[in-house]
């Protein structure tokens, strides 16, 4: 291999001098500025490559951390289901989960669920898409820069403190507008308005996100044939931003069931079978907490049947999580 | 067919679309819609703020407000020659406490500290513990303390005659200052703060390093179109959506029972070995670390790819390796939003009560943590006991702790904040 720009090996070469490339040229290996032929293979950089492996370990650990969650949840749940006062049929058929008498029915804890979660969509969904509606579509500016910190610190307020505000101000309000006979001081009503205002920023943020990134020249389009704001926001934006909107409803389900604190402070302690929303039950996340905060001895089932209802919870939220980035990936409308 | 269209336009089919009278009607009631909605929507926002500010005045309301106490001995009895007790040399107060409390009690007091060390205050306070023994008996709210003022005093006089009722402030500095206490007038959160301490610390040396380097090798050497990449990349996201309580469990079946040998400090001797277990401050660090890990991934991956990709053709350029321009360029300019996504995902930590309560944290601690192998509470947890008791004044104690707990996460929140502000302008500049 020639070098045929004079200028470029000129410059090498005063470089050379003052190097320790210099050095190396009197040993007669490959350096640049003319000699022995130039050797540009890739060289094995040791450092270089013990590195990248420490980051793809870095990586990998998410993978370890989901394999541990599965190996932990599914082992102990198969000791839990190999006990024989236990069988599925019994686990997702009894309507009484009573482990002190060997009853192993999950209902009392899934319905519990369902209503905290049921009254926390009818509050957070509703105020959430009207959030987002109105700060991206009707807020100006400086509004929405005053409004949107707003939000995030009502998001970034510990759980344990909505268990609270719920415990002391939303049960005695409740209390007060129905009735102390009707509304018992631990009721799934108050812990679910509480997860709904919790889930709120949630919603709105993230259907803010879908709405703002529909193009402007839509609502331009709209407005020039004649449509009023709200028909521009509600007829053609929130159907451009329809998938974005609804994984954020998805998420935001998600997100009400696996909520753990506020039910277990304001929800009640003990598996209760019902459907009134003013009556105490106990939902999964509670009852977990609830016997894990006792002195648990290892290998009893107390200690396996909470991972039972951990898989539960985990597979619940897992597959709607994974909706809503099918829902975000399939039906996403693209305008660029 | 430019005619052609503008003869459709100027004259609309029968019956679909309205004119005269019944085309302003439609108008307006179209535009009256408009502004219900619009009202609709303000009014909405509105209430989402009522929400925040309702949560805020309910603490506050808890925190401060009259309580109603009775003592068991009256301070004025214990004056001497006319001097009350708070005006009392130190000679005088040790008497009192001599003539009235046993003689073993005393003795362990010389034996903790002899008499002669203690200070005036220490002795002082020693009085108030076990010869006064306030009792709370009743606790109202700010609003009512402020506005109700009369209709207080006399529900103390007619439901606890003899009570002393004062206004007491539940934040003081030596809540802050004391350790945990099963009386409500003495207890304080220094041990949780601690505890809080020290699991955000080995959350964030086990979360950051490891958060980091994913999203470096992430962002700049996995192939994305590689399968198990993708895989990576997609679980990372599903990791964020997972349950804290899961990860409680997980921190639970690993760190606690399996790796119990290690958490619980026995492979290196220390620790209290009669009731060594895995229930420790390390185990707790470790799990909120896995739980906030795909947070700092998450983040940092973002900050990563806003680096211009122009810095990174430079280095190579200039025939610097790979790893070369990832640390001398990349991520410097990458640094500031990394450590935002990280303050941010570490802010959540300090928060998180759940997870804790699986793992396994002490409910009654009044010793400092001294240690990574320490048993330990946190401040949400012990927010979380004190809102379990039934008890008013435990509830009031709970508000206090809650606003100790907010003021931590705003400063940690504006801190974050700030750096987002400064890299903003630092990048405009540059």
């Amino acid at each position: 291999m020639t070098r045929s720009a004079p200028t470029a090996q000129a410059a090498i070469s005063a470089e050379s001098m003052r190097g320790p490339v210099a050095g190396a040229e009197s040993k007669g290996e490959s350096v640049l500025g003319g000699g022995p032929p130039l050797d540009l293979s890739r060289k094995p950089r040791v450092t270089e490559s013990l590195i990248q492996g420490f980051l793809y370990l870095c990586g990998a650990i998410s993978i370890l951390t989901t394999l541990g969650i599965v190996y932990v949840l599914g082992r102990e749940s198969l000791l839990f289901f190999a006990n024989e006062e236990v069988n599925l049929l019994k686990f997702f058929g009894g309507t009484e989960w009573q482990p002190a008498i060997g009853r192993f029915g999950i209902w009392p804890l899934v319905t519990a669920t369902f209503m905290a979660s049921l009254i926390a969509m009818a509050v957070a969904l509703p105020m959430g898409l009207c959030i987002a509606i109105y700060l991206s579509e009707y807020a100006p500016q400086r509004t929405r820069s005053i409004l949107k910190p707003i939000l995030e610190v009502l998001a970034g307020i510990p759980t344990v403190v909505y268990g609270y505000f719920a415990l002391t101000f939303m049960t005695p309000l409740l209390r007060g507008i129905f009735g102390r006979d009707i509304v018992e001081i631990y009721n799934t009503a108050s812990a679910g308005i509480v997860i709904g205002i919790l889930v709120i920023p949630l919603v709105s943020s993230m259907s803010e996100d879908a709405l703002s990134a529909v193009p402007n020249t839509l609502r331009q389009a709209s407005y020039g044939l004649g449509a009023t704001r709200l028909e521009t926001a509600v007829r053609i934006v929130l159907p451009a931003a329809l998938s974005g909107v609804a994984a954020a409803f998805i998420v935001a389900i998600s997100r009400a069931v696996g909520e753990t604190m506020i039910v277990a402070i304001a929800a009640g302690a003990g598996p209760n079978f019902t459907f009134s929303p003013f009556r105490a039950a106990e939902t999964m996340t509670g009852h977990i907490v609830r016997i894990s905060g006792g002195d648990l001895s290892y290998d009893s089932i107390d200690y396996n049947s909470i991972f039972a209802i951990g898989l539960l919870l985990f597979l619940l939220t897992l597959s709607l999580n994974v909706l809503s980035q099918w829902i975000v990936r399939r039906f996403r409308e693209e305008y660029e | 067919m430019a005619i052609h269209r503008q003869q459709t336009l100027s004259q609309p089919a029968d019956g679909l679309m309205p004119s005269g009278t019944a085309y302003h009607e439609q108008v307006a009631a179209r535009q009256r819609r408009g502004r219900t909605w619009a009202i609709v929507f303000q009014a909405t926002m509105l209430s989402g703020i009522v929400a925040l500010c309702a949560l805020l005045l309910n603490i506050l309301n808890q925190s401060f407000g009259y309580v109603a106490i009775v003592n068991t001995i009256d301070p004025t009895e214990l004056a001497v020659d006319g001097v009350p007790l708070n005006e009392l040399p130190k000679d005088n107060l040790v008497e009192i406490l001599e003539a009235n409390i046993s003689a073993g009690l005393m003795r362990r007091y010389e034996n903790d500290m002899p008499f002669t060390e203690r200070s005036r205050e220490d002795v002082h306070d020693l009085i108030l513990e076990r010869v006064v023994e306030p009792q709370v008996q009743a606790t109202w709210g700010l609003f009512d303390s402020i506005f109700a003022r009369g209709s207080v005093f006399a529900e103390a006089e007619e439901q606890f005659p003899g009570s002393d009722v004062y206004f007491r402030s539940w934040l003081t500095t030596s809540f802050i200052s004391k350790s945990q206490s099963s009386e409500p007038l003495r207890a304080g959160v220094r041990t949780a703060i601690f505890g809080s301490l020290w699991v955000v610390a080995i959350t964030i040396l086990f979360s950051f390093p490891i958060g980091v380097g994913a999203a470096i090798y992430l962002e700049e050497y996995a192939q994305k179109e590689r399968l198990l990449n993708r895989l990576i990349q997609t679980n990372i996201n599903n990791l964020a959506g997972v349950p804290s309580i899961i990860y409680g469990m997980l921190g639970l079946a690993i760190f606690v029972r399996i790796l119990e040998l290690f958490t619980s400090g026995a492979f290196l001797g220390i620790g209290d070995q009669s009731t060594a277990n895995g229930r420790t401050i390390i185990s707790a660090g470790l799990t909120l670390g896995l739980l906030i890990l795909p947070l700092i991934i998450i983040n940092g991956q973002e900050a990563i790819r806003a680096v211009p990709n122009s810095l990174r053709q430079a280095g190579f350029g200039l025939g610097a390796t790979h790893w070369q321009v990832i640390w001398h360029h990349v991520l410097p300019s990458a640094m500031p939003g990394v450590l935002t996504g990280t303050i941010l995902a570490v802010s959540r930590a300090i928060g998180e009560t759940a997870p804790l309560v699986i793992v396994g944290a002490s409910t009654f601690i009044a010793l400092d943590p001294s240690g990574p192998f320490s048993k330990f509470t946190v401040l949400p947890i012990q927010i979380y006991q004190w809102t379990s008791r039934p008890q008013d004044e435990f509830r009031n104690l709970a508000a206090a702790a809650i606003l100790v707990l907010l003021i931590l996460l705003l400063s940690l929140n504006a801190s974050a904040v700030l750096l987002r502000n400064r890299f903003d302008r630092s990048r405009a500049i540059a």
